[in-house]
């Protein structure tokens, strides 16, 4: 326990910065999956997956003398097409099924990802070094690599156009519509089957340029994927699904939670604070509903 | 009943003469019958009361921490023997060893219990793939924070005391294989005895429509953290044994290994048919057979196997193999079929 961050008011004000760059990208991860669960009713374990695999493409682009910016076009491109091929082999056929199914199904994928990458890529930590240096404030005191800001930027674009698209483009009306009710869509004329794939590679899409920031101001590693998927999770539940500025503002929350938490519990415990908090969250709300005799849905 | 009793007393007098017949693979059949005992205890709450958890592994991995703390640190300094990597500086005379065993074990299985009884009223609350995340959440803190508590050895793992020596170098397979095998027994004379009582049928309500069941009268809460309690105790068991059968713990890759042993017991039990008495113990032994006859073949391509059989098994063979022989042979389980019913069943087909 190190409570000397609460003292220095430069501290606090780094942690509280780092945290919420950190927690737009969340944000960006979370959306993706607040997407699909809203659509297709299922929770992807291999979201956080998806992500590192959009970092990795980043991480090749840097190897072969690419700057790993470009990723952030090139990896939703690739990723979406992985996202619709993993929805043509599996996903399709849990749609309609049991949400257990679909977790379990998903987290196969999600290990199975986990191992070909690590096959692949190997188990190295890596990152994708941007060059991009750093911006000092207040007399050097608090430091922030400019390679956040460009990625807490771009996801805010990202995030922006994709609201849009939903909103104006023919596709975005026909996911909303499936989203409202599967089988009225159909019956208007809209391919639900094409839509869940659309959604699905979308996701993935979303996950890819996340991944890509990642690989730009953090660092990737094949078996990192799990603690992404549960972080969009939390988000997501928190925000409740279909609230978009309740997904940004969440993930900011969560972002600033795990600077400070990595400054007081530890490094080695930051993980599993996440997933702690995330235990205590859902507590939480079991008994807040429970007061009415709600229950979680 | 006569038939049945002429079968269980075969398969006892099977387990207990298997190492002796097979006596190379008495650390496999050790482990399949951790294995069995993991699948059967997931069963109660996956199969039978619909709250499918992926947290038993808490419980597993508390177990094997307890098991190994305790028999330790009833002789010699627990910080001391994980900080010098243990085995070499102490060493546990015969009759250390057993006595510290003995009451690890215990403490191993009443603990996680308390701990199942403490935060069950919290977790069994939730419901559906809210329990699953939130279960999948406590396992995979569990096996982090553990990682980082020093004195049961942090992220270097801890090594468990080493089997004494006694004069027979067949005397630790023997021992371990015995004492899971005494797990198995109890365990699936606890589960047999309480599926025939009405608090099976509780279960059963609970998983079909729990709001129901509160309606009609029935405390869900109470039978809910009961049946978490009675599985915390097996898995605690099952993970104190196999933390001396292993020999070395490791908080994310023995103890709380939500990647492999966490998703093994889902796994087996709806590969053996969940909500069925002995489709886990089929699961089990099918999955570990599979696991070791394959894996060698697969040798680094385990993980992409397990991945792969995930996804079939849970898109294409949900029902498992029990519940296929029931579609196929109502009649072996009881069911009455009308014929003329199951011709018109077929034509719509």
């Amino acid at each position: 326990m190190d409570f000397l961050i609460f003292q220095v008011p430069m501290l606090t004000l780094q942690a509280t910065l780092d945290g919420v760059l950190l927690g737009i990208l969340f944000a960006l991860i979370a959306y993706g999956m607040a997407l699909q669960w809203g659509v297709m009713n299922i929770i992807n374990i291999a979201q956080g997956d998806l992500v590192i695999l959009g970092g990795y493409i980043a991480y090749f682009m840097y190897l072969w003398g690419i700057h790993p910016a470009w990723g952030v076009i090139v990896s939703p491109f690739i990723m979406y097409f992985v996202g619709v091929g993993i929805y043509k082999l599996v996903i399709n056929k849990v749609v309609d099924r049991d949400l257990f199914i679909s977790i379990l199904a998903t987290f196969g994928i999600s290990i199975l990802f986990m191992q070909l990458m690590n096959f692949a890529f190997g188990a190295d930590v890596v990152l994708a070094n941007s060059g991009y240096g750093t911006t000092m404030l207040f007399d050097n005191s608090v430091t922030l690599p400019n390679s956040k800001i460009f990625s807490a930027f771009i996801s805010i674009v990202f995030a922006i156009g994709l609201v849009v698209y939903m909103k104006k483009s023919k596709l975005g009306r026909a996911i909303r519509a499936t989203a409202q009710n599967a089988r009225a869509a159909k019956i208007l004329g809209v391919d639900t089957e094409k839509v869940y794939a659309a959604t699905f590679g979308i996701n993935a899409a979303l996950c890819g340029v996340a991944g890509a920031l990642i690989s730009i101001t953090f660092t990737i590693h094949p078996y990192m994927g799990l603690p992404y998927t549960i972080r969009s999770f939390m988000i997501v539940i928190v925000a409740g699904l279909g609230n978009l500025p309740g997904v940004a503002m969440s993930g900011m929350g969560l972002g600033v939670f795990e600077e400070f938490a990595d400054y007081i519990l530890g490094t080695e415990f930051r993980i599993g604070s996440v997933f702690l908090l995330l235990v205590l969250i859902l507590v939480y709300r079991r008994f807040k509903l429970s007061r009415k005799r709600e229950y979680l849905k | 009943m006569n038939k049945n009793i002429i079968l269980y007393a075969a398969l006892l007098i099977f387990g207990l003469a298997a190492p002796f017949i097979f006596p190379a693979f008495k650390v496999q059949l050790s482990i399949l019958c951790v294995l069995i005992v993991l699948a059967l205890t997931w069963n109660i709450q996956g199969g039978e009361m619909g709250y499918n958890t992926f947290g038993n592994i808490l419980f597993y991995g508390l177990g094997m921490y307890l098991c190994a703390s305790v028999q330790v640190g009833m002789f010699f300094p627990l910080a001391e023997w994980t900080e010098s990597g243990g085995e070499k500086t102490f060493v546990h005379t015969p009759t250390q060893f057993f006595q510290g065993m003995a009451m690890g074990l215990v403490v191993a299985a009443v603990i996680p219990t308390i701990v199942a009884g403490l935060i069950g009223y919290s977790i069994l609350g939730l419901r559906g793939h809210y329990f699953a995340i939130c279960t999948l959440g406590l396992g995979v803190a569990a096996g982090e924070i553990s990682g980082g508590i020093e004195i049961i050895g942090a992220g270097q793992g801890f090594t468990t005391p080493p089997f004494p020596d006694v004069g027979s170098l067949e005397a630790r397979g023997e021992f371990f294989y015995f004492l899971s095998f005494m797990a198995v027994v109890l365990t699936f004379i606890t589960v047999k005895s309480i599926y025939s009582t009405r608090f099976k049928l509780i279960l059963n309500a609970i998983r079909d429509n729990e709001d129901k069941a509160e309606a009609m009268g029935i405390q869900t809460m109470k039978y809910k953290i009961i049946g978490w309690m009675i599985s915390a105790f097996f898995c605690g068991l099952a993970g104190g044994i196999m933390g001396g059968l292993v020999g070395y713990i490791d908080s994310t890759d023995v103890a709380f290994d939500g990647r492999e042993m966490g998703v093994f017991m889902v796994l087996m039990a709806i590969l053996g048919g969940k909500g069925t008495l002995w489709g886990p113990v089929i699961g089990a032994t099918v999955f570990h057979i599979f696991k070791e006859g394959f894996w060698t073949f697969f040798l680094g391509w385990q993980y992409v196997a397990l991945g792969v059989l995930i996804v079939v098994i849970v898109i294409y063979f949900p029902e498992g193999i029990m519940g296929w022989l029931r579609e196929k042979y109502p009649e072996r389980f009881g069911e009455v079929v009308d014929e003329a019913d199951r011709k018109a069943q077929v034509e719509l087909k």
